[in-house]
């Protein structure tokens, strides 16, 4: 039994809980953040083929990311960070005294990290859970997608991500986000960014074997001395249920602006019912008995 | 590359990185400005090789390297000399490949100085004329003759001629062929003989010690010896270490020098024709390699034939005999010279009027880009076209550039978008200043839309020599044309009002085989029909396999002998779409590359004389014995039957002179030059030189500069003060210009765009965040940026990736300028070119943008005049005049 199949059985699919029967295997991202240069074609190719509108000529001054962060109008974003730390054994040259104005160190450190992030397309996704029109869909590859056509503009999907990706449009008002390309998946295409990375730190495929690949990936890293390199989002039994596209990241999550230990935001919803079911019963037996009270 | 090995296209291709063990990336930012051929780096890294970047940025490509190096912008020279000098002490040379594949044994004549003897020049210069005689860097016994390079200048010596064009020099027509040589050269294979070419390089690299490097470059000692031994200790038998460079080495004073002092090392290092070796030369846009082989270049003919000289009564045969040496493969420059008329002038060309070879233009000294500025200026050039070029903001002293341009009678700008060049006459900086008024400018401005390479078919050569083909998805919108379409109809025209002409003159265009069949509603001409030309025609008129078939007597033509090939069988090769994995690595067959379809130039060398391979690991082609050829993963860069042991019988000339050892097929004696005795019009071995504009004295020499860089005397064009001379205070800082991955060269394709522009919206410096406290800088203000030439500004950059350096005692900061932006478009700002001034490579006349000097204080530059005005006091501070930076 292959794993898909055991996890398939097991649940864990997402496609198969929507209710799939016969479908293809679940579809992601694994983006290795160690290979990434920070070329930004991901963010073009994905604008290019979504029609995505540019959105804002904006010097951040935050290393060479102008782009910020996801949000309606950009489904890939480079993130650039610039850090005292040594990036396992490389020797980045630069000496920096602590003095004139550098941050304090003294030594040579440096490095540059870069990072693609995305839509985590998650196996738990609350946006899909809030959504009332039904626009938000899982499709038949697990991957999440909204519908432009049936989308109300409603908002309830946008604090219901716990990463903070899907965004409503201004002057359009709709919520959109990454749909792992639909299209393209549908005609056995692979996703405009992944296509246009050129070092494969976008990776798409076949998530369970992603996750091999890069369980794989970090330990080589590890054994060249890259202590740092872990996965992110990669777990099934993380507060979403695992990420559809997950990543390798060279530190804590927090330094690349995503969240340490996302949960999806629908997870209390029954048990929140529950309450308010049990405070509502409590305050109606107090109502009647209060009535009841009254009687002579 | 051309002086050294024989051709000037990269001698590898971006694929074959990933058999690299170590990769040494200078002189570019290849994950910024290549990134998808950067994926080969990444390969090679994830094989576990050591990726070493050496640039004044801690970059993009830095990030991803296992060793960034930065150093003084400038100072290349000193650090590859440095390496240079390593290899000889610690006898790390790969002797069996020097001995048999490279000119190390060959002995000098005994009239040559080095720059040891003449403290930093060699002999022959003529200080009157800025020149070099090179006569006196020969060969012991026997003339040399400069195969590509400055081949007609030494048509006085070898035809009998007159005229000086020594300024016309020509360093890209080593662009396919060495130098010629007459006679058989004497050697030492020793290697003992203090004369002998391997004592001479030895000798001249000696005092390029670790110390030395680290005075010069800010390298400091330990950082130096870790790249030494990594690249020492991955080069050899069994492992190979490449070089990746870019424009950040030729765009200086002494670019050319940049690239041969790497050549000198790989060949040393035994690294050049072998796999995961080679120098990688990364041009900067999409078809520059093919603009340099069916050339641009106002010295060169197709396929590197040099441009002839206005000499008296030249005939063909003359200017073959003054060019062409006895052998290796330019002994056949008869035939690809004729077959090229035949090519242009068709019927018209034959034996009796020297196939035409009057028609052909002349020269009649040097008319570089640069000086065709200075001949606007001075009223002799009238008109101008500029096609896919933006030189109002992406040449060096673009003021410069904008006030030739005022000064013609009319102007011919092609391009998407109304690009700076195009508009400068109404809205340009010095309209802005006030400095010229648009009722008083007389040029005639004429702006035509261009198609984009989406809308048309044609081919790019790209930066490993490789064409491919692109077809057309859509036609050109409106008035959008092809290049093509302009040139073919603007002849069409052109011939049909000088039809029935009587005069002479005319005859060079009337005669033109210019009958190309046209498609479409636009009439677009048939560019697969001007390939078929280009690639030629037996006198069955079918059409050639290869450049061997070319005829000397009129009988075949070819528009450029070394494309030759790209349409054999009737068949568009350029077109071939075989990946990669349905192939070997070396997949011959996708595109097509010139020469003859070879991936791996000289890749006779990566078998040993014998004809076995160095090591199986590093195995690429071999003689066969049983087969009684040639064979292996690549093309063989070599006779296909010459088996291993032949050896020219007396007097024999071309390829037949070539011995089955010398993989340098090239170059008339086989070999790979270590020490080039002509050809080179600055020095037949690199030396340290200081760029023209530069805080700090030459510390091996009294020599600062080079003395025959190509300086102007022009009051737009002011240089700085020599270091440690009054004033040289007033522009205390190192600039480097550079590309961002977000946008393109000069910006006409990107800064339009808005995908492109909301990634890098607007121009910035860099500066490390010592030189931000010592001048007042603030992250993310504004920074005015001065020079002798111009002032600009530009939002400021802080960061910990630029790091002070320390050099001969001091702290030198370095200012990074991305030089895209111009004042149109949808993401503008000032033009990094406007700082730049005018002081050239006297090989291929390339302006030194990469290093030069300027000031830096916060806040904006003046607008009005008050601009000219902050230029004018600053000279004033540093007394600036005509003289300065003048000297030799």
């Amino acid at each position: 039994m292959t794993l898909t199949e055991l996890l398939r059985t097991a649940g864990g699919d997402p496609a198969t809980n929507a209710g799939y029967r016969d479908h293809p295997p679940r579809m992601g991202f694994f983006t290795d953040t160690s290979v990434c240069i920070g070329c930004k074609a991901c963010e073009v190719a994905c604008k290019e083929w979504n029609h995505v509108p540019e959105d804002g000529l904006e010097l951040t001054g935050m290393s060479y990311d102008n782009t910020q962060g996801l949000g309606a109008d950009t489904w890939r974003h480079v993130a650039f960070i610039e850090q005292r730390k040594q990036l396992g054994s490389q020797e980045p040259g630069v000496f920096h005294d602590g003095r004139n104005g550098s941050t304090a160190g003294g030594s040579s450190q440096l490095r540059w990290l870069m990072a693609s992030d995305v839509c985590k397309h998650c196996t738990e996704a609350a946006c899909l859970d809030v959504c009332p029109t039904g626009s938000l869909f899982r499709t038949e590859f697990g991957t999440v997608v909204v519908q432009e056509d049936i989308c109300n503009g409603c908002g309830y999907c946008i604090p219901a991500c716990p990463y903070g990706v899907i965004d409503q449009r201004k002057g359009d008002g709709r919520a959109w986000k990454c749909t792992l390309c639909y299209d393209r998946l549908s005609v056995g295409m692979e996703p405009a960014c992944a296509q246009a990375c050129p070092t494969d730190s976008i990776q798409f495929g076949v998530l369970d074997e992603l996750r091999q690949r890069a369980a794989a990936r970090v330990g080589q890293l590890r054994d060249a001395g890259v202590a740092d390199a872990r996965l992110y989002g990669h777990d099934p039994d993380d507060g979403v249920g695992g990420d559809g596209a997950f990543f390798l990241l060279l530190d804590e999550p927090e330094v690349y602006g995503l969240p340490p230990d996302p949960v999806v935001t629908t997870r209390d919803l029954p048990a929140m019912w529950r309450h308010a079911a049990i405070a509502a019963a409590s305050l109606a037996a107090g109502v009647a008995a209060t009535f009841l009270g009254r009687r002579p | 590359m051309g002086t050294s090995f024989g051709r000037g296209g990269a001698t590898t291709f971006q694929q074959d990185l990933q058999n690299s063990d170590c990769i040494v990336i200078e002189g570019s930012n290849m994950a910024e400005c290549h990134p998808v051929g950067f994926q080969w780096v990444m390969e090679a890294k994830a094989r576990g090789a050591t990726v070493i970047h050496v640039d004044p940025r801690y970059t993009r490509t830095s990030a991803l390297a296992d060793v960034h190096v930065p150093l003084r912008a400038g100072t290349d020279i000193a650090f590859l000399g440095g390496i240079i000098n390593y290899v000889f002490e610690h006898e790390k040379y790969f002797r069996e490949y020097l001995v048999s594949y490279t000119n190390a044994t060959t002995i000098i004549n005994d009239r040559y100085l080095d720059t040891e003897d003449l403290d930093g020049v060699f002999s022959g210069l003529d200080r009157e004329n800025r020149t070099y005689d090179f006569h006196t860097w020969q060969y012991e016994g026997m003339e040399v003759q400069a195969a590509s390079g400055q081949r007609d200048e030494q048509y006085q010596d070898r035809a009998g001629g007159g005229g000086t064009v020594r300024h016309a020099a020509r360093g890209e027509s080593h662009g396919s062929g060495g130098a010629a040589i007459s006679g058989d050269p004497e050697h030492d294979p020793e290697m003992l003989h203090t004369r002998c070419v391997f004592q001479v390089v030895k000798r001249h690299f000696a005092r390029y010690t670790p110390a030395v490097v680290e005075e010069i470059c800010g390298v400091p000692q330990d950082l130096f010896l870790k790249v030494c031994e990594a690249v020492t200790s991955n080069s050899g038998r069994d492992r190979t270490t490449a070089f990746v460079y870019a424009v950040g080495w030729t765009q200086h004073t002494v670019g050319v020098q940049y690239i041969r002092t790497a050549a000198i090392l790989q060949l040393l290092l035994g690294n050049i024709g072998r796999p995961g070796g080679g120098i990688m030369a990364l041009r900067g846009h999409a078809s520059i390699q093919g603009s340099t082989d069916i050339p641009t270049l106002f010295n060169l003919l197709p396929g590197y034939i040099p441009m002839p000289h206005a000499h008296e009564h030249e005939s063909l045969d003359a200017f073959i005999e003054a060019d062409a040496p006895d052998k290796g493969y330019w002994g056949n420059m008869r035939a690809y010279t004729v077959s090229l008329l035949k090519a242009w002038w068709g019927a018209s060309a034959t034996d009796e009027n020297d196939f035409c070879f009057d028609y052909l233009p002349r020269l009649t000294g040097s008319h570089s880009t640069y000086e065709t500025v200075l001949a606007q200026m001075d009223g002799s050039c009238k008109g101008y076209f500029i096609v896919g070029e933006n030189p109002a903001v992406g040449s060096a002293n673009a003021r410069m550039q904008r006030l030739g341009m005022a000064k013609l009678d009319w102007l011919v700008v092609r391009d998407f978008s109304l690009i700076e060049s195009a508009t400068w006459w109404k809205d340009g900086p010095e309209i802005e200043s006030g400095e010229l008024r648009t009722e008083d400018i007389p040029t005639e401005v004429f702006f035509f839309p261009a198609a984009a390479h989406t809308e048309k078919n044609g081919s790019f050569t790209n930066t490993q020599r490789m064409l491919q083909w692109h077809f057309m998805a859509h036609e050109p919108e409106g008035a959008a044309r092809s290049d093509l379409w302009f040139y073919y109809h603007l002849g069409r025209i052109i011939r049909q009002k000088l039809a029935g002409s009587a005069d002479p003159m005319d005859r060079p265009v009337l005669d033109l085989t210019w009958d190309y069949p046209t498609e479409g509603s636009i009439e677009e001409p048939s560019a697969e029909a001007v390939l078929a030309e280009i690639n030629g025609w037996d006198p069955e008129g079918r059409p050639l396999a290869s450049y061997q078939q070319l005829k000397d007597d009129g009988s075949t033509s070819c528009g450029c002998w070394i494309y030759c090939g790209v349409y054999a069988d009737g068949v568009n090769q350029a077109a071939r779409r075989k990946p990669w994995h349905e192939q070997n690595w070396v997949a011959n067959e996708w595109g097509w590359a010139w020469p003859a379809n070879r991936r791996i130039l000289y890749n006779r060398a990566s078998a040993d004389p014998d004809g076995k391979p160095w090591s199986e690991r590093k195995a690429l082609v071999w003689w066969d014995e049983e087969k009684a050829e040639w064979a292996g993963h690549d093309i063989a860069d070599f006779s296909s039957t010459k088996p291993p042991g032949y050896r020219p019988p007396e007097g024999a000339t071309a390829e037949d002179a070539i011995s089955g050892t010398d993989p340098f097929v090239m170059q008339p004696d086989g070999k790979g030059w270590l020490f080039v005795p002509s050809g080179l019009t600055d020095g037949p071995l690199p030396t340290h030189y200081e760029p023209q504009d530069s805080p700090f004295r030459n510390p091996l020499y009294r020599q600062q500069r080079n003395p025959v860089r190509q300086v102007f005397k022009r009051k737009e064009n002011r240089y700085h003060p020599d270091p440690e001379s009054p004033g040289s205070d007033v522009f205390p800082y190192v600039v480097t210009t550079y590309r961002l991955t977000e946008h393109h060269t000069a910006g006409g394709m990107t800064r339009w765009l808005p995908y492109l522009s909301e990634l890098q919206p607007e121009f910035f410096c860099e500066v490390s965040p010592e030189l931000a406290a010592e001048r007042g800088l603030e992250h993310m203000g504004w920074a005015t940026v001065v020079t002798a030439r111009n002032v600009i500004e530009a939002r400021v950059m802080v960061t910990e990736r630029m790091t002070p350096l320390t050099v001969q005692g001091r702290t030198v900061h370095q200012i990074g300028l991305p030089y895209h932006w111009g004042p149109n478009g949808y993401s503008t700002g000032d033009a990094a070119n406007e700082l730049v001034g005018l002081s050239l490579d006297p090989n291929v006349h390339i302006q030194e943008a990469k290093a030069f000097t300027a000031d830096i204080r916060p806040g904006r530059r003046p607008r009005g005049p008050g601009r000219g005005a902050l230029v004018e006091e600053y000279q004033r501070r540093a007394g600036i005049g005509e003289e300065t930076g003048m000297a030799i």
